[in-house]
């Protein structure tokens, strides 16, 4: 189907179900119950779910199948950002020209950076990237101020020209990015009992726009192109020795991946119309490498897991204060209440990314692939059982 | 003429001058072995001859053409392949890909970005390396993951993608270095097959004397960084210029 084998397929098919009843699926809990902070359904947040979602699948295209880790992919999402917010403020409120200007313009980018920056390997490549990151977010955070805006970031006036949409809305306000016509922020909001379910036509947008490129990913997986990809990580050596230009290889895994990271930018833009420069910090790189590794990089699905995960963590966790601790823990004794939310409140809140790095940890020490290859381990685990079960009841007539 | 010409090649490493001024004709469709000492500057001229070196003095021509200043990549695809003492091949794939990546190579030279069509959909490059490990009788392993081969199974699957690319040139660089006696004459007797079955001429570098009298044609003996004679085996063996810098030594030790 589409091209695919059946294993892929149903991988491709579990996405999408997945992020398309993700309102429901991230929403279990009723709206005043005192989980519903653990709900994640509400639209800002699915949003960037995916769309640090299309970002962690790009980046893995690169650092999966070439090992070439990139330090520097912030970068890339950042111009993506500040490309599509200019065509807003100069053609019109469509995200259509948008995005593909993000995704043109951070490719461009990605050239130039990876032509140099892959003429080195190892340690000295991921260097490098962190460098020309460095220098990006330098630039647009002062040097070019007149296209950045500097450290108040990109944002929609009301005297852009609009040239293709229009100025200011007729109540006088700035227009909203829309899908022509489908506005992007708009939201249908579905009660069932205590449940609120919220159905945002942004997110579904960016829900397509990741289908769409995870399903790419896996055509690029599966293609004679990721086959050389992987032999680039295998062995340069070899590839060399068999008449085969590894240079060209990399660059365009490169420029790819930047690409995602355009097209993820843009994204992130349309959603909301506007873009600093802090997306640009190598700490915004790091995480993307966080997101790949902890889900699995070289797998198709994990740096959409890895993705959520983080997401979640630093959205859900960082939420939780020291009331909330002190409110679950009310029943027991005042001085062990103390105690535990003493203790507690270091890893959440502010303090999330202590949690973050803890679990980074464990997961990188005793799954070193990632989360897919915790799934891989529990799916054999209970496959065993289930077998395990089978002899037993078929041993016990024998008996 | 040869199919390889080696002319006034020098190369110096700093103080060492690695190889002095080494000449070398080898003819079509013959098995030349290259030996000598250690630091004789036999793997020298081998890297001389692929692109990863660049001699400072001399030529390199192969089939009229120099190979000189080009990149390892480029002299592969004029015809020249190269398998090394220890086995180079992508041990993260599996054996099949290991087959299909030259057979990409050669069809598709050496770059193509193919990223939509599937790996699977392409009989034409499948048939080729099923063929090829058909031949090679590594057809059973096709999902074994190389790296997890034996060192014998892993020579003889650098050599089968050697060969899948149709090279003119073969360069064996100590092809059973660290090999057991049986995988060793297992390798001979593999390579002997080769030269039956193929148009092709084989530049053999190696230690073992065993090896290099059961296969090689013509033998150039090099020490200290020059040729001090070519002739075939039978000569060799009673040379007493090779006794003196090479034999003896080794029927000393």
């Amino acid at each position: 189907m589409l091209g695919l084998n059946k294993k892929d397929f149903t991988l491709l098919l579990i996405v999408a179900a997945l992020v398309v009843f993700a309102p429901f699926i991230l929403n279990p809990f009723p709206a005043d119950s005192a989980m519903a902070q653990f709900n994640a359904g509400y639209p800002d947040l699915m949003q960037r779910f995916v769309i640090f979602g299309i970002f962690a699948i790009g980046f893995n295209i690169l650092f999966g199948l070439t090992g070439y880790l990139s330090f520097g992919h912030a970068a890339f999402l950042g111009v993506g950002s500040y490309s599509a917010v200019w065509m807003f403020k100069l053609l019109s409120m469509n995200i259509v020209p948008a995005i593909i200007l993000s995704v043109i313009v951070s490719g461009l980018f990605a050239m130039l950076i990876g032509y140099i920056s892959l003429r080195r390997t190892g340690i000295y490549f991921s260097i490098l990237t962190l460098a020309f990151a460095e220098m990006s977010f330098r630039l647009a955070y002062s040097v070019l101020t007149p296209i950045t805006n500097g450290e108040t970031g990109l944002q929609l006036t009301l005297d852009d020209p609009r040239i293709l949409g229009e100025t200011a809305t007729a109540t006088g306000s700035i227009p909203v990015t829309n899908f022509f016509g489908i506005e992007m922020r708009a939201t249908e909001v579905m009660n069932v009992g205590g449940w609120s379910f919220q159905f945002n036509n942004g997110y579904y947008m960016c829900a397509i726009m990741l289908l769409l490129a995870f399903y790419l990913a896996i055509r690029i997986f599966r293609s004679p192109f990721g086959m050389m990809l992987r032999a680039v990580k295998s062995n340069q050596q070899r590839m060399n020795y068999t008449g085969l230009n590894t240079k060209p290889y990399t660059l365009a895994a490169f420029v790819i991946s930047g690409m995602y990271a355009g097209l993820a930018g843009g994204l992130m833009a349309s959603m909301d119309p506007l873009a600093g420069a802090e997306r640009m910090q190598w700490t915004a790189s790091g995480e993307v490498v966080l997101m790949t590794i902890l889900g699995g990089a070289g797998t198709l699905i994990g740096p959409v897991l890895g993705a959520g995960f983080i997401k979640y963590f630093e959205n859900i966790f960082s939420k939780i204060n020291e009331q909330v601790l002190h409110s679950w823990f009310h029943a027991l004794p005042d001085g062990i209440e103390n105690a535990v939310v003493w203790v507690l409140e270091h890893f959440v809140g502010s303090g999330w990314h202590l949690t973050l790095g803890l679990l980074f940890m464990l997961v990188v020490t005793f799954l070193p692939g990632g989360l897919v290859e915790g799934g891989q381990r529990l799916g054999r685990l209970l496959r065993r059982k289930d077998a395990e079960k089978k002899t037993a009841t078929q041993s016990t007539p024998a008996e | 003429m040869g199919i390889l010409d080696v002319k006034n090649v020098g190369k110096r490493f700093g103080g060492l001058q690695a190889l002095g001024d080494v000449n070398l004709s080898v003819k079509e469709n013959t098995v030349h072995a290259i030996i000598g000492p250690n630091g004789a500057g036999k793997s020298t001229l081998l890297n001389c001859l692929v692109g990863k070196l660049i001699p400072d003095t001399g030529s390199v021509m192969f089939d009229g053409q120099s190979v000189l200043g080009r990149t390892p990549y480029e002299i592969n695809q004029m015809g020249i392949s190269r398998v090394f003492q220890t086995p180079e091949i992508f041990g993260d794939l599996t054996v099949m890909e290991n087959m299909m990546i030259p057979c990409f190579a050669m069809r598709d030279g050496a770059f193509k970005l193919n990223g939509i069509r599937s790996v699977e959909s392409d009989t034409e490059i499948r048939e080729r390396a099923e063929a090829m490990m058909e031949d090679m009788n590594l057809a059973e392993k096709r999902h074994m993951h190389s790296a997890s081969m034996s060192r014998g199974d892993k020579r003889r699957l650098e050599i089968a993608m050697c060969l899948a690319q149709e090279p003119r040139l073969l360069l064996l660089d100590e092809p059973t270095a660290g090999m057991a006696r049986a995988d060793t004459n297992n390798t001979i007797d593999l390579l002997k097959e080769i030269k039956q079955k193929r148009d092709i001429t084989i530049v053999i570098i190696e230690h073992d004397m065993h090896v290099v009298f059961s296969l090689a044609e013509r033998i150039t003996v090099l020490a200290q960084g020059t040729p001090l004679v070519e002739d075939v085996p039978e000569n060799i063996k009673g040379h007493p210029k090779v006794r003196e810098a090479y034999l003896g030594e080794a029927a000393a030790a």
